[in-house]
């Protein structure tokens, strides 16, 4: 025991990197690959998105002879080709609100701060990276399954639309579009309310719950705001056609932009100021 | 270098941390000695730009942490309990807190590589016991090779090797001309591995001292004295500013005075002693005599209670 300083070779680093917008998105980008529950929740999202669709392609061709033109009249190829979305919009939304939600219930926020204590670098890191990665997985998806739906369907001379049908191509990639501002609407909500269960409660009740609820109110009072609701107005971007009591795809989109707009803006002031 | 001037925080009503002023100088070990739930933590934060103070400021190398470009070659943080998704490998979580400097990878194996972590780099966070997390959150603080060292309680789970390794470390950072504030509720610790200490306890400063000036401080100047004639050295001893106790008879416990003092007193009425000691408090019992009424949980009348920080 010698009580002399210790000799310890430390290895030395003579970087000087400054943080840069750039860096932190590698480093969210890193995070996020990094973790099982982005390869399931975007598995389960691809799968559902690509899969649903020609499933149901499946079911309605083998029973077409069955039904009757009434209900023949009702089938419309583009919801059978975009069914997917619905159900894959939930696991998006899950991941989009853990990406943040998991940092703060490990404790891992207080070294992403530490090292990035601007803040707001690391929230446009994970919305650039998570909205970019839902993209690129949704659009191939989208795609895939609007032909994959149509080769089905195609096969029994029923539903068929082409690619280039005036609002299908916009509808369709419309789908992915919409994919990627439910993840970026999760994300900012995860970022508010920081706790998965409460982020994805939140984000279930604005999706999910209000929207049936409002067929409760008179049909008058239902007819005028529900087509305003966040689910609604993002939904007119990948429907091909328009009732009178549904916003039309531009408006809508632009309409549900604003939602995830407002839902960062409070995200990034709330990062900023509040304690961690 | 860390400048607090003034800092406080308060959680609502609660007040974590009063007024409180110091400074931590490079090149040697400040320990930041508390009980559990005087405030240590939340200092800690507050440094960090992790919470913001109500009042009061604290600059880590001349600025406020938030300030600097490049954090971590500034400061090296070891957060309290564990600051790691613990879904995430090692690897990954050092590589990603990396690549917001761009530090390269290399650096990221090395680190790995001398904290020992090397077989379980690939294995996810969540699977590592608290003093492998412990390792790993020294290889966070060591990845851009800073100035400054702040460290919550590193000594925290970790086996004696580990703690052995840990107090050299920190010893060779600060002969490096580093500065090192590591914070700790084990006063024994403190007693091997720190020079200077601030000690807090309910948030205010108590003490900011060198170890050994803390002890005497603590300890006061209390001399044992056993004689034949303790009665008459009572009496020729006593005067403004002295103490004397008696626990037993012929056995006196003199405060005010050296040992010096009492002995040629003793001498020039020739008195016979039969032992004269300077009494030095270890320096658990200076912090528990200094803390006393300054800790926040007490369970009865045993040890301080092994409670949380206060506010998460």
């Amino acid at each position: 025991m010698s009580s002399t300083t210790p000799q310890l070779s430390l290895p030395r680093y003579s970087g000087t990197g400054r943080v840069t917008q750039a860096r932190v998105a590698l480093s969210e980008w890193t995070k996020l690959h990094s973790l099982r529950s982005t390869r399931w929740s975007l598995l389960v999202a691809t799968v559902l998105t690509i899969g649903l669709p020609m499933l149901f392609a499946a079911i309605v061709a083998s029973h077409w002879g069955h039904m009757s033109p009434r209900e023949r009249a009702n089938r419309q190829p583009l919801d059978v080709a975009l069914a997917g979305v619905n159900l894959s919009q939930l696991a998006i939304a899950v991941l989009g609100v853990l990406v943040i939600t998991g940092e703060y219930s490990t404790g891992m926020i207080r070294a992403s701060f530490t090292a990035v204590p601007k803040r707001l670098p690391v929230l446009w890191g994970k919305l650039g990276i998570y909205a970019a990665v839902t993209f690129l997985l949704m659009l191939p998806s989208v795609v895939i399954a609007f032909f994959g739906s149509q080769a089905i369907l195609g096969r029994h001379h029923i539903l068929q639309i082409s690619f280039t049908h005036p609002g299908v191509m916009r509808a369709v990639i419309g789908g992915a579009v919409y994919l990627v501002l439910i993840a970026v609407f999760a994300l900012a909500i995860g970022a508010i309310v920081r706790n998965t269960a409460g982020g994805i409660a939140t984000f279930a009740a604005i999706f999910f719950v209000i929207p049936p609820l409002l067929n409760i109110l008179p049909t008058s009072w239902n007819n005028a705001i529900s087509p305003y609701l966040p689910d609604a107005a993002g939904r007119s971007i990948f429907s091909l056609t328009h009732d009178a009591h549904s916003l039309a795809p531009w408006p809508g989109f632009a309409l549900f932009c604003g939602y995830a707009v407002v839902a960062v803006a409070a995200a990034a002031i709330l990062l900023v100021r509040r304690d961690t | 270098m860390i400048e607090a001037h003034g800092l406080t925080k308060y959680y609502g009503e609660t007040r974590a941390v009063d007024d409180l002023s110091f400074t931590v100088q490079p090149g040697i070990v400040t320990g930041f000695l508390g009980p559990n739930g005087s405030g240590k933590s939340t200092t800690m934060r507050l440094i960090l730009g992790l919470d913001a103070p109500t009042s009061g400021t604290v600059l880590v190398n001349g600025k406020h942490y938030r300030e600097h470009p490049a954090p971590l070659h500034e400061v090296g943080a070891l957060l309290e309990a564990r600051s790691v998704h613990t879904g995430r490998s090692a690897y990954n979580h050092l590589l990603a807190l990396a690549q917001t400097h761009g530090i390269p990878r290399r650096r990221v194996l090395e680190l790995i590589d001398l904290v020992g972590l090397h077989e379980v780099a690939r294995k996810r966070a969540g699977q590592f016991s608290l003093g492998m997390g412990q390792r790993l959150g020294i290889a966070t603080a060591l990845l851009g090779d800073p100035q400054t060292f702040l460290l919550d309680e590193p000594v925290n789970g970790l086996d004696p090797e580990g703690i052995h390794w840990i107090r050299n470390l920190l010893k060779a950072l600060a002969a490096e001309g580093r500065a090192v504030f590591v914070s700790s509720h084990l006063m024994s610790e403190m007693a091997l591995t720190a020079d200077h200490l601030i000690v807090i306890g309910r948030g205010r400063l108590i003490a900011d001292t060198s170890v050994d000036e803390f002890v005497r401080q603590a300890s006061g100047s209390l001399v044992r004295v056993r004689s034949p004639q303790a009665t008459k050295l009572r009496e020729l001893v006593l005067g403004p500013g002295v103490t004397v106790t008696s626990t037993e008879p012929l056995l006196l416990e003199i405060g005010g005075l050296t040992p010096e003092q009492v002995g040629e007193t003793a001498a020039a009425h020739g008195i016979v002693l039969h032992e004269l000691t300077p009494l030095q408090a270890s320096l658990e019992e200076a912090f528990m005599e200094l803390t006393r009424g300054d800790v926040e949980f007490r369970a009865g009348d045993v040890v301080p209670a092994e409670a949380e920080e206060a506010a998460a």
